[in-house]
């Protein structure tokens, strides 16, 4: 099975220091893979450079058989990988809706002259896209809300949202840094219940960036974890919770 | 906001401009040219919305685009002598049109460059190219330097500038309505989203200031054929700022407001200049009970920016929510 994204040997450096160093790491179609480790471990520079936020000082990435180095996060997105923030990033001054319609431009065939001549294409296309967007957001429940401002959504809503809109870009991957954070346990069960739905209705691949332990034992196929931008142990959830380097990393010895 | 009739807008604003036209003989000239000024001025901030408002990028030299555009156009212009009726529209049409891509080429030679750079850093470098434009001129001995540039004709009349406000309208607000256009407003509210949502915000960026300096370059033309008479010094730093108070006036991205501020800045002066004027009131002949607003008008002006400033910093005429 060949993988979807590789990394192979990805590495950056800020000055002197190594944030991720030597990362290998595979993610096939369909598959759920969780990224874990402590606070400050590379998940989100690891992120940061399969999104194209950085550039690797060193290594390759190949995703869908391409290197996505040196390109741009805007490239790489048309590419098939979307993600979510950490902290969620809505576009606050549009409304539900137009949060997700905003993303459609990606697979827009017309340009700025097409929005100004507004001919019969145009009606057609921006239909399609209404519908399809509107389908999107009733699949989460978040249909009632589409003239809603983005910011006026309760926090859950608004990180289901966040999604909706990453989904809209039709990715092949999805990255989604840190769901749970700042969640209670009950939003906790329904993100899950949420992350396992997308996988089986989208049939896409999730890399999953966590401190949750107990919400990527369950959930993810496989885990990978980070300890000072190094990999120090992959594989099943079992295997990984038995791992005595992941106790020492996130106990300390 | 929905914008479904925006041809049939566009197509009735045009026939009511050209209506407008006809009839313009009748109407007083002080009247007719500030309703010249107020079309070009609805021009000049509903482009500058597009920029300033809907993409979020802080520009202040939306006066130097102008300048390019007055004088590219009025150089043309004034290559030709008396001209009849058809001739004369023709050629204005197409001035107006070298004017306007002669601004969206500057427009695109200091965007490229400078949309890299954020707030502050934008607004200082785009002032710095509005003055840039003003020294130039003012050295240019072709264009008449420092002692101004006559323009031949008067060309500009109701048709030309309240249709080409309508246009300005239409481009703008079609934009903002469409899923292509969605991308200036993703820009404006978050670039790391925006970047990580496919949307490539530099060209976005570029494409806001090559579009807005167009019109602005457009505005130069009307402005010049209505004025006749062009001095480097009539496109500085104020007059930048005084198209940015109208689209912060307005409501930034909010081109309806955008347009009435449009309207009230450029009323507002003459207004305080007329009431000043009823000295000729029966029985006050001698003294001027109210000339002390005339005299101190600019001062009121400013006074009342500051009060609209302080009690509706979401812009006068901004009935959404206040945004975050």
């Amino acid at each position: 099975m060949s993988a979807l994204l590789q990394l192979d040997k990805a590495t950056i450096r800020f000055g002197g220091l190594t944030a991720v160093s030597e990362l290998d790491l595979q993610i096939g179609p369909s598959e759920l893979v969780g990224l874990i480790g402590p606070n400050g471990a590379g998940k989100t520079t690891a992120f940061n450079l399969i999104t194209g936020v950085y550039q690797p000082t060193a290594g390759e990435i190949i995703f869908d058989g391409q290197s996505t180095v040196g390109r741009n996060p805007y490239q790489i997105t048309k590419r098939g990988i979307a993600r979510t923030f950490q902290n969620i990033r809505l576009f606050p001054s549009l409304n539900v809706f137009d949060n997700v319609r905003a993303v459609f431009h990606l697979h827009l065939r017309g340009d700025v002259r097409h929005a100004l001549w507004r001919g019969m294409g145009y009606h057609a296309e921006e239909k399609a896209i209404a519908d399809r967007a509107l389908e999107l957001l009733e699949i989460f429940q978040l249909g009632k809300f589409r003239d809603e401002p983005a910011k006026s959504l309760s926090y859950g809503d608004q990180r289901r949202l966040e999604i909706v809109r990453a989904l809209a870009a039709k990715p092949k991957l999805l990255l989604l840094d840190e769901p749970a954070a700042g969640m209670n346990a009950t939003e906790k069960v329904e993100l899950t219940r949420l992350i396992r739905f997308i996988k089986d209705k989208f049939q896409i691949s999730i890399l999953l960036v966590e401190h949750d332990m107990k919400l990527v034992m369950e959930i993810c196929e496989r885990i990978a974890v980070l300890d000072y931008g190094i990999k120090i142990a992959e594989g099943k959830p079992d295997e990984v919770r038995a791992n005595p380097k992941v106790i020492a990393a996130y106990l300390g010895e | 906001m929905n914008f479904r009739h925006a041809k049939t807008f566009l197509l009735g604003a045009l026939a009511a401009s050209f209506l407008a036209a006809l009839v313009a003989s009748r109407i007083n000239p002080y009247w007719l040219y500030i309703f010249y000024d107020i079309g070009i001025s609805i021009v000049m901030a509903v482009s500058l919305n597009l920029i300033n408002g809907y993409t979020g990028q802080f520009s202040l030299g939306h006066a130097g685009f102008m300048a390019v555009g007055a004088y590219t156009s009025a150089v043309i212009t004034n290559q030709f002598g008396e001209l009849n009726f058809f001739a004369a529209n023709g050629i204005f049409a197409v001035a107006l049109y070298a004017g306007g891509l002669a601004a969206a080429l500057a427009g695109l030679l200091v965007g490229i460059p400078t949309l890299r750079l954020r707030g502050d850093y934008l607004a200082i470098v785009t002032l710095g190219f509005g003055e840039i434009i003003r020294v130039i001129l003012q050295n240019m001995d072709k264009v008449g330097a420092a002692r101004g540039l006559s323009v031949n004709h008067g060309w500009t009349n109701l048709f030309w500038t309240f249709g080409l406000a309508a246009v300005t309208i239409y481009v703008v607000a079609s934009l903002v309505n469409s899923t292509y256009g969605r991308g200036f407003i993703a820009v404006h509210d978050d670039e790391v989203a925006a970047e990580a949502m496919g949307i490539n915000t530099t060209k976005y960026k570029v494409t806001a200031f090559v579009i807005g300096a167009f019109f602005a370059g457009i505005a130069g033309g009307l402005y010049a054929h209505s004025k006749q008479f062009l001095t480097p010094g009539g496109f500085g730093f104020m007059q930048s700022i005084t198209f940015v108070v109208m689209v912060i006036l307005g409501g930034m991205g909010n081109t309806v407001g955008v347009i009435l501020a449009a309207i009230l800045l450029t009323l507002l002066p003459e207004g305080l200049r007329m009431l000043s004027g009823i000295e000729h009131l029966p029985g006050f002949t001698a003294e001027r009970p109210l000339g002390w607003i005339g005299d101190t008008r600019m001062i009121i002006y400013s006074l009342l920016l500051i009060v609209l400033m302080l009690t509706r910093p979401q812009g006068l005429f901004s009935f959404r929510r206040k945004r975050n």
